[in-house]
């Protein structure tokens, strides 16, 4: 098969549902309007679209804003991969994610007055210790009592939200403020390297894609991950201890969650409210699937989120269009993804990749059906 | 000797607490039990899929997308159909034809999941976590666009009133009142947990539905059509995981918020496998989950006295909010090893090719 054959069959269906989700989406576009207001109004899905497509990439600075927010879903979108690899699905990225900003916090807020090559580097790694120990949980749960993960990283992912509010309206709350909220983490901010608001993670988040590359496909462990994820009697019977292998996955899934936090609130917001949340956890499985788990995948399809996430606000701001619509558009992506061998056999595209073939292994530990070790 | 020590006033707080919990019971009784409710519609829905081999990691979409239909509905049919309560339970008409279109929303959802999973055979928890991001991001949206107009839904369903010669009765009366002096939805609730226990046990459906999920080849070579089977028990299951959306914002509240479930659907897939995959199992462990909501809502309501009573109320309002969500890892944790899935659990069936 030529290269250029080879490049179509990976990237073909990935393409054509993100041109069907666009399709889908104006139609919600247009009908949920004509709901809601009662006129049909064809021409606001093409003003969405322009306002989506102007706010995220029509300017250097909503390039840079777009590249921001790609940050923690290239993270996000590593952590979930990897785990996929493994045959493990983590649906805790959400947590991990809040864990990670939280450790963040605390350190940064201790060093602020530190020299920033200290305080930063500390700060960062707490919020991955943090992240790392959020996905260690359900890791040890699932090796050593065959507790799915898919159960126990969505009750994490709450715990989480919890433990924040509490940290936040509790030990860390600056005393005399209004409503509950932390000091500014002063140094431990990251140094901003681009435009108004591009922060280090810019260069910290590709290097870890790249890493996560080396790691798979270039190290004893990442083959380990890669033989467990498509055939856990394979691994057992080539002497790998698979227990260990699904705790220290997701304990690294964790950690990479958790670096996004970190760098999400070291590199943009600073300091920490009650409330503080995130749709990375949703973001980050659309951004594993679509980009199939690959590093190159991964970093297109984060590319892609980060630009809709970043440019939402424009589109509800000019066009009126609820900035939710990228949920929807992320949803339909994801719906003809998995629909694909009906996508296939529509648009007869015989030699195209399906997708994910560690999903089986994922299934069939859920709820302890497959014994782990 | 230092430890025994240290650990005498704690067994005596321990006891303590396990009386404080027996004198409450009358407060926490039924904050569970309504707690319990969402769980069970879901554990149940879970029940039913998997019993005959489809995962359904989707409930919790499901019963989003149910619970906004349910609600959005009775806001666009409330001009329609007026809003006059009926006899019973309050219920109008447009609240009526709501809960249908709820429990048909949910339908369909779980169509596209029987589709994705049992047709197409796609991976079965992929799909689920589609269902569910689908559901978060399409009922944000619409909520978002509908919510500009700040709209009056059809209210809440009451509960029923029971005649007074069968409340006061001891004891009787008491749990006569916690039980059925609900809403229409709880009530069903204890009706379907029963009868479904009866069908799945005692019915030729339910003999069949197990046979599908343990073993469908062999099922298929009796003449049992596996695939309909299938698609028809996660469509049953749809209605129940509507039942149990519909609950949420037409029973327990009468208003949709973004992400209501709260994992509500995924405590439900714990409570089946804690449950063993039966119906009467995953009722009582839905009650189980939910009695830490009525425990801490009762140390708000009537705090304990004496030391017990100083603990308690220091701890933060967070911890008591993370605390289903905590019992429920604990509880899993501790018997899922021992809890054994159906065979065929999330695997599609490929009919063997003819010759």
């Amino acid at each position: 098969m030529s290269r250029a054959r080879r490049v179509w069959a990976i990237i073909a269906l990935p393409l054509i549902s993100i041109v069907l989700s666009v399709i889908v989406g104006s139609l919600v576009i247009i009908f949920s309007e004509w709901l809601v207001a009662g006129q049909l109004n064809p021409g606001l899905a093409l003003k969405a679209y322009g306002a989506l497509i102007s706010g995220s990439v029509g300017s250097f600075n909503a390039i840079v804003n777009t590249l921001v927010a790609t940050v923690p879903l290239l993270l996000g979108g590593l952590s979930v991969g990897l785990a996929f690899k493994a045959g493990l699905f983590n649906i805790g990225a959400q947590g991990q994610f809040l864990m990670g900003a939280l450790g963040s916090v605390i350190v940064g807020i201790q060093l602020r007055e530190s020299p920033a090559v200290i305080a930063i580097p500390v700060a960062l790694a707490a919020g991955m210790l943090f992240g790392a120990f959020w996905g260690f949980i359900p890791g040890f749960l699932k090796a050593t009592r065959g507790a799915h993960e898919v159960v126990t990283t969505i009750m994490l992912n709450f715990i989480a939200i919890a433990f924040l509010a509490f940290m936040v309206s509790g030990p860390l709350d600056v005393e005399g403020s209004p409503s509950p909220i932390t000091l500014n983490v002063g140094n431990a901010a990251l140094p901003i390297i681009l435009g108004r608001n591009g922060h280090l993670g810019l260069i910290i988040a590709p290097i870890m894609a790249i890493l996560y590359g080396f790691l798979l496909f270039r190290t004893t462990r990442g083959f380990e991950i890669r033989v467990a994820g498509a055939s856990p009697d394979a691994a057992r019977y080539a002497g790998m201890s698979p227990k260990r292998l699904i705790i220290w996955t997701m304990s690294v899934a964790g950690m990479l969650a958790g670096m996004a936090g970190g760098l999400e609130l070291l590199g943009t917001t600073h300091h920490m409210t009650a409330s503080y949340g995130t749709t990375v956890g949703f973001d980050a499985i659309a951004v594993a699937l679509l980009g199939r788990t690959s590093p190159i995948g991964i970093v297109l399809a984060a590319l892609l989120f980060g630009a809709l996430r970043s440019g939402a606000a424009a589109m509800q701001i000019q066009a009126g269009v609820p900035a939710e619509l990228v949920g929807v558009l992320q949803a339909t992506i994801l719906f003809f993804l998995v629909a694909s061998p009906v996508i296939k056999r529509v648009f007869r595209l015989k030699g195209a990749d399906t997708g994910l073939e560690e999903a089986g292994t994922m299934t069939s530990t859920y709820s302890g059906a497959a014994k782990i070790a | 000797m230092d430890q025994i020590l240290y650990g005498i006033p704690l067994i005596g707080l321990v006891f303590e607490f396990i009386g404080y919990l027996i004198a409450v019971l009358p407060i926490i009784a039924p904050i569970t039990y309504s707690a319990a409710v969402p769980i069970a519609f879901a554990a149940l829905c879970g029940v039913m899929c998997e019993r005959s081999g489809v995962v359904n990691i989707g409930i919790e979409g499901t019963m989003l997308v149910a619970a906004f239909v349910g609600w959005s509905a009775g806001v666009f049919l409330l001009p329609i159909l007026g809003s006059e309560g009926g006899p019973i339970f309050g219920a109008s008409p447009a609240m009526l034809v709501a809960l249908l279109l709820a429990i048909l929303a949910a339908v369909v959802v779980s169509a596209l999941h029987a589709w994705l999973s049992i047709s197409v055979r796609a991976d079965q928890i992929i799909s689920g976590t589609i269902i569910n991001i689908a559901a978060f991001g399409i009922t944000g949206y619409l909520n978002t666009l509908l919510a500009k107009s700040s709209p009056t839904g059809a209210g809440a369903f009451t509960a029923w009133t029971p005649p007074e010669f069968l409340t006061t009765l001891p004891f009787v009366g008491w749990i006569f009142t916690t039980l059925f002096a609900q809403g229409p939805l709880t009530i069903s609730l204890l009706f379907i947990v029963i009868g479904f226990q009866i069908l799945l046990f005692r019915s030729r459906w339910g003999l069949r539905s197990r046979a599908v999920g343990e073993h469908p080849r062999a099922a298929e070579t009796v003449g049992i059509d596996v695939i309909r089977l299938r698609y028809r028990n996660v469509l049953a299951g749809g209605v129940l995981a509507g039942l149990g959306g519909a609950f949420l914002s037409m029973e327990a509240t009468a208003s949709f918020q973004q992400g209501m479930t709260a994992g509500r659907g995924f405590i439900g897939l714990a409570a089946m496998i804690v449950g063993r995959w039966t119906p009467l199992g995953a009722f009582g462990a839905a009650l189980l989950f939910a009695s830490s909501v009525g425990i801490s809502q009762s140390i708000k309501i009537a705090p304990p006295p004496g030391q017990l009573g100083d603990i308690l109320t220091s701890l933060p309002g967070q911890f008591f909010d993370a605390l289903p969500y905590l019992v429920t890892i604990v509880i899993l944790a501790g018997v899922v090893g021992r809890s054994i899935p159906p065979a065929a659990d999330g695997q599609p069936y490929e009919r063997e090719a003819a010759t």
